[in-house]
């Protein structure tokens, strides 16, 4: 029996009264590969996201998750997924441990107290283990969501701007977290990000979205001699301002 | 489908897990409230000025009337009673609230966490709750003025019982009411119970609200209990079928909860709106 592609969205749709966040997109993502949702606000990547969370139930179409329709099936796998955006915390009033703790038991995790102080000290947060996770700076909280991320050894990790708000150093300092952990665990990984520099780094595969529909899919290189720009941020801004056909004609 | 585990995690399915998801959202809330002592503070609050009120209002009228005389404790009864239903009921969707302050709800729908076993939670979390208030101040009642709500024995686990069940059914359709509308219908959840307070008829019998409210009072699963409370702190009878016939009304009244909770949270996944809880 073959093994399920990680993802597999099929003519999937989302539409809100009269806007269609999502129109009908087809994609599959393979093992252990990076791959970036681009677009600007309202291109559709957070809904998309959802949809493959199961917190958000499709219009039509399918969002499957190893295998699992995520409308109707979502408990077979959400144990093998997690998600870290840096806009979402969590609880301010429990400590660090606390919290690694608490989804660390939800998730089922084995010798938990021994996980969480590996976790801990692979992104630098054994200090920081009993202090209140609302009285860190920006930095810390993106480390805690992390681990939070991270606990149950995901072999799908969905991540919404993962480094926003943090200085270039720390930034550079979790982009190489997380491409530690994707290569030793042959995770496999959904990026939404604004930031094109973490997606040339990250990604190995950018999915381009604008009002609903997918623009263009490929790895960023292509994306870039495809559109006859420099860099990835340029391609991004020509097929935002002007749409992939006309970006493509008039580089 | 096979459920696949790594070796990291332990089974996800069976009771054990669930018992296990169960636990961690109960350490999660004994957590919240071990680091706040005016939470745990506020938790006894509110029973504890309402008793006193109540107390010294039945110690003056022991005085001035007979009935009052004959049936001490009608009214402190009463208050320890009414409090256990709304403190039951707040329980229940503070705790609930508290995931939906902390932008938490999204990650507890996005783990292995069943809303059952999330509904399994709040309510042992609700019961924990009503201990911490109502402990105390029912030592404080006796302490007081002489009255022991235990000594009406048995029958007060058959009261205790039917109200408890009562306030999970009424923090089932506010919490789905969050779910569903958001923050904006929080007041919702802090209010609900107070509607019950004039027709279920706390602290005066059936019969003196006007012929067609009758009816809805004895709809209510509340009614019945203060109705048996009347009969056993005045006539000393205890009335087993006012309790039979709130555990049926219960019922009912929770699976229309559930049901309400579970249609709630499937429009909150459709409408999107579970995406911007919080905010």
């Amino acid at each position: 029996m073959p093994v399920p592609a990680p993802v597999q969205v099929r003519a999937l749709r989302k539409v809100y009264g009269e806007i269609i966040a999502v129109d009908a997109i087809d994609f599959t993502l393979h093992p252990a590969t990076v791959t970036a949702l681009l677009g600007g606000n309202g291109a559709g990547k957070t809904t998309t996201i959802a949809m493959l969370m199961g917190l958000v139930t499709p219009t039509s179409g399918e969002a499957r998750v190893f295998g699992a329709d995520m409308a109707h099936e979502r408990y077979k796998v959400l144990h093998r997924m997690n998600y870290e955006s840096a806009y979402v915390d969590v609880p301010m009033r429990l400590t660090v441990r606390q919290n690694l703790d608490v989804f660390g038991r939800l998730y089922g995790v084995r010798a938990l107290a021994a996980r969480i102080r590996e976790i801990a000290g692979q992104l630098k947060l054994a200090d920081l283990l009993d202090r209140p996770y609302g009285k860190l700076s920006a930095g810390q909280k993106t480390r805690v969501s992390l681990a939070k991320a991270l606990i149950n050894e995901p072999e799908l990790l969905l991540l919404d701007e993962p480094t926003a708000s943090l200085d270039p150093d720390t930034a550079d300092w979790v982009r190489t977290r997380l491409e530690d952990y994707c290569r030793s665990r042959a995770a496999t990984v959904v990026l939404a990000s604004h930031n094109m520099a973490e997606v040339e780094r990250l990604a190995d595969r950018v999915i381009m979205m604008e009002r609903g529909r997918i623009l263009a899919d490929a790895t960023p290189h292509e994306l870039v001699v495809r559109f006859g720009r420099a860099n990835l941020e340029e391609t991004f801004l020509a097929i935002a301002r002007r749409g992939a056909e006309e970006a493509e004609m008039r580089p | 489908m096979m459920i696949a585990t790594s070796g990291r995690l332990r089974e996800q399915r069976g009771l054990a897990a669930s018992a296990r998801r169960v636990g961690g959202m109960m350490l999660r809330h004994w957590y919240v409230l071990r680091s706040s002592w005016p939470r745990a503070a506020e938790l006894i609050y509110w029973p504890l000025v309402q008793m006193l009120t109540w107390g010294f209002l039945q110690t003056y009228l022991s005085q001035a009337t007979s009935l009052a005389a004959r049936a001490a404790g009608l009214f402190i009864g009463a208050v320890l009673l009414w409090d256990i239903l709304v403190r039951g009921q707040l329980g229940f969707s503070i705790a609930f609230l508290e995931e939906v302050w902390s932008h938490n709800l999204g990650h507890l729908l996005m783990s292995p966490l069943r809303p059952a076993e999330l509904i399994s939670a709040l309510i042992v979390v609700s019961l924990a709750k009503l201990a911490v208030a109502m402990v105390p101040v029912a030592f404080m009642a006796y302490w007081f003025f002489g009255f022991n709500i235990l000594s009406l024995g048995v029958a007060f686990a058959a009261l205790f019982a039917n109200l408890i069940v009562m306030s999970w059914a009424l923090g089932l359709v506010s919490a789905g009411v969050v779910v569903r509308w958001g923050l904006g219908a929080e007041n919702f959840a802090w209010l609900v119970a107070f509607v019950l307070l004039p027709l279920c008829c706390v602290y005066y019998p059936v019969t003196t609200l006007p012929g067609w409210l009758q009816p809805v009072a004895l709809a209510l699963p509340p009614t019945y209990v203060f109705e048996g409370l009347r009969a056993l702190v005045v006539h000393h009878t205890f009335e087993a079928g006012y309790m039979v016939k709130a555990l049926m009304l219960n019922l009912v009244y929770f699976a229309l909860g559930a049901c309400a909770f579970a249609v709630f949270l499937r429009q909150a996944r459709a409408s999107g709106s579970l995406v911007q809880m919080g905010e």
